[in-house]
């Protein structure tokens, strides 16, 4: 699974910054049917953590609701230098993760 | 009398504009895709991170620098740093190959590259793996002007292409003039009929909920009148592609482009 993660070049200590995520993959919702009737199985992802040097500061469960090909943009507060470190893993027990490393200066 | 010829020569002119503008190679309007889209697809396709297209691209890039086939050459063990190397490459396709003789686009020229020089199996056409290191490709060329010239090499390509472009066909008796020409700017349905320039490809398309390529695209428009589907990669297709190419000469590549 091909993902990208966007984090500010440079923050200060004490910034709000936003984090933002998107990750490549179908979210088939289990409604849908293929060209010859037959039902697609549910594959979403249903389960994504982003943790900061270690700490989660970050989950979504996601369920059938949410388009393909997700993105995601949440709000932290920059703490130290260090890296962000996302995991997920779909219906199918397929796992990704992707890393970013942020800047933090002050 | 002399009403009656004035009416007839207004007529002839009239016929001749007519025939002048569906046989032009570059209609006056030049307008890309992207113009006829609403501000919410024209943000999305600014904003690198919120362009979904950008997940091939950086899908690309990864292929681009992993070692393949019999010879475990990477495409940058030979064309290096493809930020320099593929920039400009995007806008002379599809290009006339000079050993085989045959039509190119991007794809078959990536395809071709990986079973010569890197001994592998070619991917398949709209797999994520193809649509990925094309959209890197053209992605270099982003901002550049579309190039393609025609010549006595490739002017037989041209010519068929242009006449499948001006072809009537399918159930719905429709030609890619017919719409993208004479009702450009207008509606069907809810859509804005867009000029149908290839400068955005591969692109980003809400309805796929992925990328897709030009040939993709364009046999959405054939199924949509109701006309046999030409093959992914066919003949009928590539001349087309070099006909549109030709057509959109001088717009910006956008590549990758969203769509709805």
């Amino acid at each position: 699974m091909v993902a990208r993660v966007q984090v500010p070049a440079n923050a200060r200590r004490g910034d709000v910054i936003a984090v933002r995520i998107a990750i490549q993959h179908p979210m088939e919702t289990g409604f849908r049917y293929d060209l010859r009737g037959k039902l697609l199985p549910k594959n979403v992802i249903n389960s994504l953590v982003c943790r900061y040097n270690g700490t989660e500061i970050f989950r979504a469960e996601m369920g059938s609701g949410i388009a393909a090909n997700p993105s995601l943009q949440f709000y932290t507060v920059a703490a130290d230098s260090g890296e962000l470190h996302f995991e997920w893993v779909d219906d199918r027990g397929v796992r990704g993760e992707e890393r970013a490393r942020l800047v933090v200066s002050g | 009398m002399s009403c009656v010829r004035k009416r007839w020569c207004w007529g002839l002119l009239l016929a001749g504009c007519m025939v002048a503008a569906m046989g032009a190679d570059n209609g006056p309007r030049q307008r890309s895709g992207v113009d006829y889209a609403s501000e919410y697809i024209r943000t999305m396709q600014a904003d690198d991170f919120s362009n979904p297209g950008m997940l091939w691209v950086t899908r690309g890039e990864k292929l681009w620098n992993a070692s393949d086939g019999r010879t475990g050459k990477s495409c940058a063990g030979c064309h290096q740093d493809a930020r320099s190397s593929m920039k400009g490459v995007a806008t002379r396709y599809p290009l006339q190959d000079r050993d085989s003789g045959k039509l190119l686009n991007l794809e078959a020229r990536i395809n071709q590259c990986r079973q010569v020089r890197q001994g592998a199996e070619p991917y398949r056409y709209e797999s994520d793996e193809l649509l990925g290191l094309t959209a890197y490709v053209a992605h270099q060329s982003r901002g550049l002007p579309l190039a393609v010239r025609i010549d006595d090499s490739n002017r037989e390509h041209y010519l068929r292409g242009r006449a499948t472009y001006n072809r009537r066909q399918g159930q719905m008796n429709l030609a890619c003039v017919n719409c993208h020409e004479q009702n450009a700017g207008r509606r069907l349905l809810a859509e804005t009929i867009s000029e149908g320039h290839g400068n955005a490809y591969p692109i980003y398309r809400l309805e796929w909920q992925s990328t897709g390529s030009l040939h993709r695209r364009l046999r959405s428009c054939y199924f949509g009148i109701r006309a046999q589907l030409p093959a992914y990669g066919s003949d009928e297709l590539l001349e087309l592609e070099l006909f549109l190419a030709q057509r959109a000469r001088g717009l910006a590549v956008e590549t990758p482009g969203v769509r709805r």
